[in-house]
């Protein structure tokens, strides 16, 4: 099973400009998590400090029970070698051919024979679909594959963490969703922890188990998926349907001449550059390829969302039982009736309306033992209704 | 909030910074010369990189440098009518003071331009990245062995220069300015030791370090963006050749007080 990676209160700053603050998540073990956010909002500084590479001037991120941000440099190369990480560009080593990339984790950390190491790299080749590039340099193959070999560098060493910088920036929706099934293949036969930093819609839609968002310096949410798809926050509205109507502008942030602005010349029938299509709601997500083995960590997070179902917002709780298959439900003690969900506590199980989502709340499914709030679940409760933003109100 | 977040700001708090950032990885450097595994094959590469590159124009400058040295006493020289000691002060000056200078600098400008250059790019690729969280130390990996690399081929260097300077110098003296082959070659142990040799080994062997750690230094830590990478070589070449006049000043002080002058 992959490692849980704990992140508490980390906040980081470049000179006197506040990259973001006070971010806590928890990515659960096993679980594929995505973190989206507008461009510069320093989603990859997160990731480069998730492994050390940039010291936070606060906060915590523990893996495994090492804190990354205050340990020593040798543990923190133990712990490093958990990690597998695909840059932005694949950052491959120029002067080496692909082979000799892929084989460089292993030359580094095993004792492993030549020829073990020439199975594990070509099994590892095939996999990203790179098998007769063994012996091209980084500078003679595309950006598209210089990526898929950085992945398969990052798989070598079999992680327990894996974290994509932008695994779909340069490449085509084909490709990238080839290479989100490919996660989701891996994630279901190593079992690893895996974060997607990124700004795609569609990969932030069906791949990840746990969703957050960065903005404006803050982490805006972070919890299981239904919930920031659902949710009727501005900000991540706006972004899941890439409109310019809404709080994120063209630089970071919009003052409010600009957004009224806007809305004006859209209510004056200027068409706003978006499909006028809303995006949001739960789709199905990305299943592992027939033949692989169920994803554990799908299981696991199933386990855990139902627990804290109760403490989730309307839309997302329906959005969760809505994907639900049958055995799901029997397990979990919901059973479905013409009138909606009926719980197993008999008399104080109240009726689930369906179709109506601002209905009441589901009750009575499980015990009140059950309902009970994770620890380190790193879900963090929606910010009340009238500020809507978490830093609206400073 | 915390002290770690605030850095001290005030007039060459930057400077100090860079300075106190240098040593550092230069002790890094030096600790790393001792860890396990040796990049055995990186450090042959590097010695064979920077050798190629610095042989000949070590060899052609050094060859002028012993020309002047030995002209320019020359002529001073007769005026006392001492035209006998030109091969002793020509020996003294090649080995104690020029062949480590032009051997450190053309390390410096030629090979550790080069290591700059190498390490830049591979920063701003996020290769040196990479490799940090492959759980490999970039310093043990690349730097150690490129410095190491560089002070041995300084050493090395040396001799040639100490060998093509004199040998420059007698070339000048005997044949151009009618010196006496057989006073030029019998003055050679007057005023110099075997301790000048030392010295100027020594010196080799530190201005080579220097040059290493400094051209490695800029190359982690450049400008950003590829412009950034030219900065930073003209930077690593610029320091090296302030700090190597400054060692050398305080190596030759040094050394005159410790080691008494020959007859003295």
């Amino acid at each position: 099973m992959g490692a849980e990676v704990v992140v508490e209160g980390l906040t980081k700053s470049f000179g006197r400009q506040a990259i973001w603050r006070d971010v806590s998540l928890t990515l659960p073990p096993g679980e594929v998590s995505v973190l989206l956010g507008p461009s510069g909002t320093g989603k990859s500084v997160f990731l480069k400090s998730m492994i050390g590479l940039l010291k936070p001037e606060r906060g915590k991120c523990t893996i495994n029970g090492v804190d990354i941000c205050s340990c020593s440099e040798h543990k923190l190369y133990e712990v490093r070698k958990l990690f597998g990480v695909l840059f932005q560009d694949g950052a491959l080593f120029g002067s080496m051919n692909l082979y000799d990339n892929v084989a460089f984790p292993l030359r580094e950390h095993t004792k492993k024979s030549e020829s073990e190491i020439k199975r594990i790299v070509l099994e590892k080749m095939e996999m990203v679909g790179l098998l007769g590039a063994e012996s091209k340099l980084p500078g003679e193959i595309s950006g598209g594959m210089r990526k898929r070999a950085g992945l398969a560098r990052a798989l070598v060493l079999d992680p327990e963490i894996i974290l994509c910088d932008e695994p779909d920036s340069g490449l085509d929706p084909v490709r990238t969703a080839y290479l989100s099934q490919l996660l989701i293949d891996l994630n279901a036969q190593i079992d690893a922890t895996i974060l997607i930093v990124t700004h795609n819609i569609n990969v932030a839609r069906t791949v990840p188990d746990n969703l957050g968002m960065l903005f404006r310096r803050e982490l805006v949410m972070f919890g299981p998926r239904e919930v920031l798809l659902t949710s009727d926050e501005p900000v991540v509205e706006q972004f899941l349907n890439g409109r310019r109507i809404g709080p994120i502008g063209m630089s970071e942030e919009k003052d409010t001449a600009t957004m009224e602005a806007e809305q004006a010349a859209r209510d004056a029938g200027h068409h706003d550059g978006s499909t006028n299509e809303d995006l949001r709601g739960v789709v199905p997500q990305m299943q592992p390829s027939p033949g692989l083995p169920p994803r554990q960590g799908d299981r696991r997070r199933k386990d855990r969302v139902m627990r804290i179902l109760r403490s989730l917002p309307a839309p997302a709780q329906h959005g969760i039982i809505d994907s639900l298959s049958e055995a799901d439900k029997q397990r979990y003690g919901l059973t479905r009736n013409p009138a909606g969900v009926r719980g197993r506590g008999g008399d104080d199980t109240q009726q689930f309306p369906g179709g109506n989502p601002s209905g009441q709340r589901i009750q009575g499914e499980l015990n009140e033992e059950s309902i009970a709030r994770l620890p380190n679940s790193g879900w963090q409760s929606p910010p009340p209704r009238g500020g809507r933003f978490p830093d609206g109100g400073r | 909030m915390t002290s770690t977040s605030t850095q001290a700001r005030f007039p060459g708090a930057g400077a100090l910074r860079e300075t106190g950032r240098l040593f550092a990885l230069g002790l890094d450097v030096f600790r790393g010369f001792f860890q396990r595994p040796f990049q055995l094959r990186e450090f042959i590469q590097q010695c064979w990189f920077i050798a190629s590159v610095t042989i000949l124009p070590t060899a052609l400058v050094s060859i002028p440098f012993g020309a002047v040295i030995a002209l320019q006493l020359g002529s001073l020289v007769t005026q006392f009518g001492a035209q006998s000691f030109i091969g002793a002060a020509s020996v003294l000056a090649v080995i104690q003071q020029a062949a480590p200078l032009v051997t450190a600098l053309l390390v410096a400008g030629a090979g550790g331009s080069a290591i700059c250059a190498d390490i830049g790019a591979r920063t701003i690729r996020e290769e040196i990245d990479a490799m940090e969280v492959l759980g490999v130390s970039a310093v043990q990996r690349l730097i150690v062995p490129r410095v190491l690399a560089a002070m041995l081929i300084a050493v090395l260097l040396n001799g040639l220069v100490s060998v093509v300077g004199v040998m420059g110098g007698y070339f000048f003296n005997v044949v151009l300015q009618g010196g006496t082959p057989g006073a030029y070659l019998a003055s050679f142990n007057a005023l110099a030791q075997l301790p000048d040799l030392w010295i100027s080994e020594l010196k080799a062997l530190i201005f080579g370090f220097i040059a290493g750690v400094v051209a490695a230094y800029r190359g982690l830590n450049p400008p950003p963006g590829p412009k950034g990478v030219g900065d930073a070589v003209n930077q690593s070449v610029v320091i090296t050749f302030l700090l190597l006049f400054f060692v050398n000043f305080v190596l030759t002080t040094v050394y005159l007080t410790i080691v008494p002058a020959k007859g003295s």
